[in-house]
């Protein structure tokens, strides 16, 4: 029912017995004169007015929705201010087992992303089907290679032991210079045991926060797959952008919270 | 019409149920479980939350036989737990969370506004589907082994002492949650969005204002609950170390982030109810609701306060004296916005020509008992009072008067307020008023003596006790199967309205909402003309004038308007 509106619209016309000009009316009250209901374009659901109320309410609940995930993020990022706070020294250690140079090369991918999905959004408005298509799928490629160079990080994670859990280690916090390349570049002093050992949370959030992220990226990959596969079918080009248009607020989104972790989890400790 | 009831039927002899609403536009199990249509949606979720609570109400009648002696003799101990815990898990999230908003208000929310549906129909049902999804789990959970951290999971108990379903119930919470953020979020877009011409936010029932305020509870709170979870669940998976102090991680931030979201959670499930009671009142009385705008603001200051008294919880959790004090101050300020409903209502009742009707008796149910819940949640809002009553049946007593006195109460009046619109069909009026009565009744003899078991000590989560609390046990005990009784019977007789209830008509109440103006059951697209709000909320002489007219109107042109409109077809009455 949901994907014919119209045809069922036109069933409860046929059997209502009251004035069908009345009932017209509740789909554009402003303008009794297009009444007859065939300036309504075919995607309209039959509790809108209007396609401009119905893609209005859509951005709405879409705003409302990255509300809800800002909150879902916020947890984490208290989380992050308060155990900053306590273990400074640790948190500056952690933070020096990161790369800067992988970390800073995937915020340039996940920003050129947001580029292209917004190139996307313009292409869908202005009926560029092919321009849709090939911009859809550069944001997913794009996307996928954030993928690919966090991969790589998580990978130099593990076989350093700084996953949190049974396997964790210290070596790197209480030797440094077990570490080299990184001793060279911020000739950290050793730790003592106890701050040492809330390196852990540092990792604990890194993970947290860093998977968070990046389970949204494979959610959003998902819809970027399905919608390039509607869109080299001719969709979301005759007017009806609203699915591109929230998903890329969606995407900008993600994008911005990489900004922030990328500056918190890398920058922040960086002297 | 006589003067103790305002109930006017039309004449049984000839009145016939529409044979086109909602109930009858398409048929089969398919046409249920793939609508779209708002009110399809609720009567899934009505069916689905009564299934849930009756599971939860035989739970609590197993703790209430259990502390019917001192020993634990009916189960073990640790059974006892997750008995507790069960009963909390379920009543709290896949009861009291979605109650009325998930019903009444998916059902009236947009009938009340004047439009056709919620503004996202697909994610109304999607909701749903997501709380069927969490409340299976939760089953599931509970049948293969049960949990027994108590509904707040907390840690390090959860994370570190426990080997039960933690992670499945966590899961099973998290799924149900976001069922309650997509109704909340859909909620919010319906009431900016799908307002009728002239329905401006301050003609709005207020109803309408209340689920607006515990939606942005529900968008807003949830999401803090729901990664709280995810990070209980990953600390018993992958070890990880945000709240293990062996670690550095600190419990005591799992408690802020629970109940960030459950403290907000207690007014997510009051405020609809509290927007049921104003209609009821309003309309129970004949009068426009005392104070409509204070009414109307005081729901978002509750939501808005509601933001930030979660560490009252957390008084003897070892957080510093002055964080005690600024959240003991804010917990005060709660009040403020409750006593300003409670005194409106009591001043829509002065001089208003009061009827006794099922849900009247209900909502004057909720007054008394939200009050005392209320007054009792002062008592442990200061820190002194607080250190000495947490943890103990008073604390249980206490939120037990607010949700089951306050919310349940609110539903059941709502329930009966507009059972003859979504059915078509009149309660037995006899029967209900004393099945309200044995509730109110039941309750108090159920929770006032915990009241009692608190000041003397007795500590809550516990199978067994010392002997001399016995008799006020024997005496809660025994009030719960009263209150049994009384939730057994609404569930009969309204069962057997659905067949022999006498037919409604549009507007038995003569109430003044945009809902009463269509026909019961309403159609499937609510209304045939779009309904345009030209009067205040509740104007009872509008509503007056409107069946004056339309008599009039219907007695100059009869014959032409049966020729126009069919033989069957009502006199409309929304302009």
């Amino acid at each position: 029912m949901p994907d014919s509106p119209a045809t069922t619209h036109g069933a409860q016309q046929a059997a209502n017995s009251a004035d069908p000009a009345n009932f017209a009316n509740f789909a554009d009250p402003a303008n009794a004169a297009n009444s007859a209901g065939a300036e309504q374009p075919p995607y309209l659901l039959h509790h809108f007015k209007s396609a401009s109320q119905q893609a209005d309410a859509a951005g709405f609940a879409m705003w409302l929705f990255l509300l809800t995930e800002l909150m879902f993020f916020s947890g984490l990022f208290t989380a992050y201010l308060i155990y900053r706070n306590w273990y400074y020294t640790a948190f500056v250690a952690g933070s020096h087992q990161l790369s800067v140079v992988l970390g800073a090369t995937n915020t340039v991918v996940l920003i050129f992303s947001s580029f292209t999905m917004a190139m996307a959004v313009w292409c869908s408005k202005t009926g560029r089907r092919r321009e849709l298509a090939l911009s859809l799928t550069l944001t997913f490629l794009l996307g996928l290679g954030f993928l690919g160079v966090k991969s790589v990080e998580y990978r130099e994670k593990f076989e350093n032991h700084h996953v949190p859990g049974r396997h964790y280690s210290l070596q790197s916090f209480l030797y440094p210079q077990s570490d080299p390349q990184i001793f060279a570049e911020y000739h950290d002093r050793p730790l003592p045991l106890d701050e040492a050992r809330h390196t852990e949370v540092y990792f604990s959030l890194y993970f947290l926060m860093t998977g968070m992220h990046a389970a949204h990226m494979i959610i959003g990959l998902g819809i970027l797959g399905f919608m390039i596969l509607r869109a080299r079918a001719g969709a979301y080009t005759s007017g009806h952008a609203t699915f591109v248009e929230n998903f890329g607020l969606y995407w900008h989104f993600i994008d911005i919270v990489w900004i922030y972790l990328f500056a918190l989890l890398y920058l922040i400790s960086r002297h | 019409m006589s003067s103790h009831t305002i109930v006017s039927l039309p004449d049984q002899s000839t009145a016939r149920i529409p044979k086109r609403n909602y109930l009858t536009e398409e048929n089969g199990l398919l046409s249920w479980l793939l609508t779209s249509d708002h009110k399809r949606i609720a009567i899934l979720y009505l069916i689905s939350i009564t299934f849930f609570f009756f599971i939860g109400g035989a739970l609590a009648g197993l703790i209430r036989l259990e502390l019917l002696t001192p020993q634990s003799d009916l189960m073990a101990a640790d059974t006892y737990n997750k008995v507790f815990t069960m009963h909390g898990i379920i009543m709290i999230f896949l009861f009291l969370v979605p109650s009325v908003p998930a019903t009444l208000g998916n059902f009236f929310l947009p009938m009340m506004i004047g439009a056709r549906d919620l503004a996202l129909p697909r994610i109304n049902l999607f909701s749903w589907y997501l709380y069927m999804a969490g409340g299976i789990l939760a089953l599931y959970a509970m049948i293969t082994g049960g949990v027994d951290t108590g509904w707040t999971f907390t840690t390090p108990l959860s994370t570190h002492y426990v080997n039960t379903n933690v992670i499945t119930t966590g899961m099973a919470i998290f799924i149900a949650g976001f069922s309650s953020i997509f109704t909340g979020l859909n909620f919010i877009v319906t009431i900016h969005k799908l307002r009728a011409p002239g329905m401006t936010w301050f003609r709005l029932p207020l109803f309408v204002w209340a689920h607006y305020a515990a939606s942005i509870l529900m968008v807003l709170g949830t999401p803090v609950l729901a990664i709280a979870l995810v990070l209980v669940a990953l600390e018993r998976i992958a070890g990880i170390g945000v709240f293990d102090p062996a670690k550095g991680g600190d419990p005591l931030l799992f408690q802020h982030l629970f109940w960030f979201y459950s403290h907000p959670a207690v007014y997510i499930m009051i405020l609809p109810g509290m927007g049921v009671i104003s209609e009821v009142i309003s309309t129970f009385s004949r009068k426009r609701v005392f104070g409509y705008t204070a009414v109307a603001f005081s729901s978002v200051a509750i939501a808005v306060f509601g933001f930030f008294v979660w560490a009252h919880h957390m008084f003897i959790m070892g957080i510093s004296n002055y964080t005690v004090l600024v959240f003991s101050l804010l917990t005060m300020l709660v009040a403020v916005p409750s006593a300003i409903k409670i005194f409106n209502w009591t001043f829509t009742l002065y001089k208003g020509s009061i009827t006794f009707e099922t849900p009247m008796l209900y909502a004057f149910g909720f007054m008394g008992l939200f009050t005392i819940g209320g007054m009792t949640g002062v008592f442990l809002g200061t820190a002194g009072t607080d250190i000495h009553l947490t943890e103990t049946y008073f604390i249980v007593a206490h939120f037990h008067f607010v949700m089951v006195g306050g919310m349940l109460m609110a539903f059941l009046s709502g329930i009966h307020f507009w059972w003859p619109k979504i059915t078509g069909r009149m309660y037995p009026e006899r029967l209900s008023q004393l099945a309200a009565v044995i509730t109110f009744v039941g309750f108090n003899f159920t929770f006032f003596p915990q009241f009692i078991l608190g000041t003397l000590g007795m500590p809550r989560r516990y199978a067994s006790y010392p002997p001399e609390f016995q008799i006020l046990n024997v005496f809660s005990t025994a009030g719960a199967t009263i209150l049994g009784v009384g939730y057994l019977l609404p569930v009969l007789y309204l069962t057997w309205s659905l067949k022999y209830g006498a037919i409604a008509g549009n507007n038995p109440w003569q109430a003044t909402g945009l809902e009463w103006q269509t026909q019961s059951p309403p159609l499937t697209e609510n209304f045939t003309v779009m309904p345009v709000m030209d009067h205040e909320a509740y104007d009872y002489e509008w509503l007056e004038r409107q069946t004056l007219a339309s008599q009039s109107e219907a007695n100059l042109s009869q014959a032409k308007q049966e020729q126009a409109l069919g033989k069957e077809k009502e006199v409309p009455r929304a302009g």
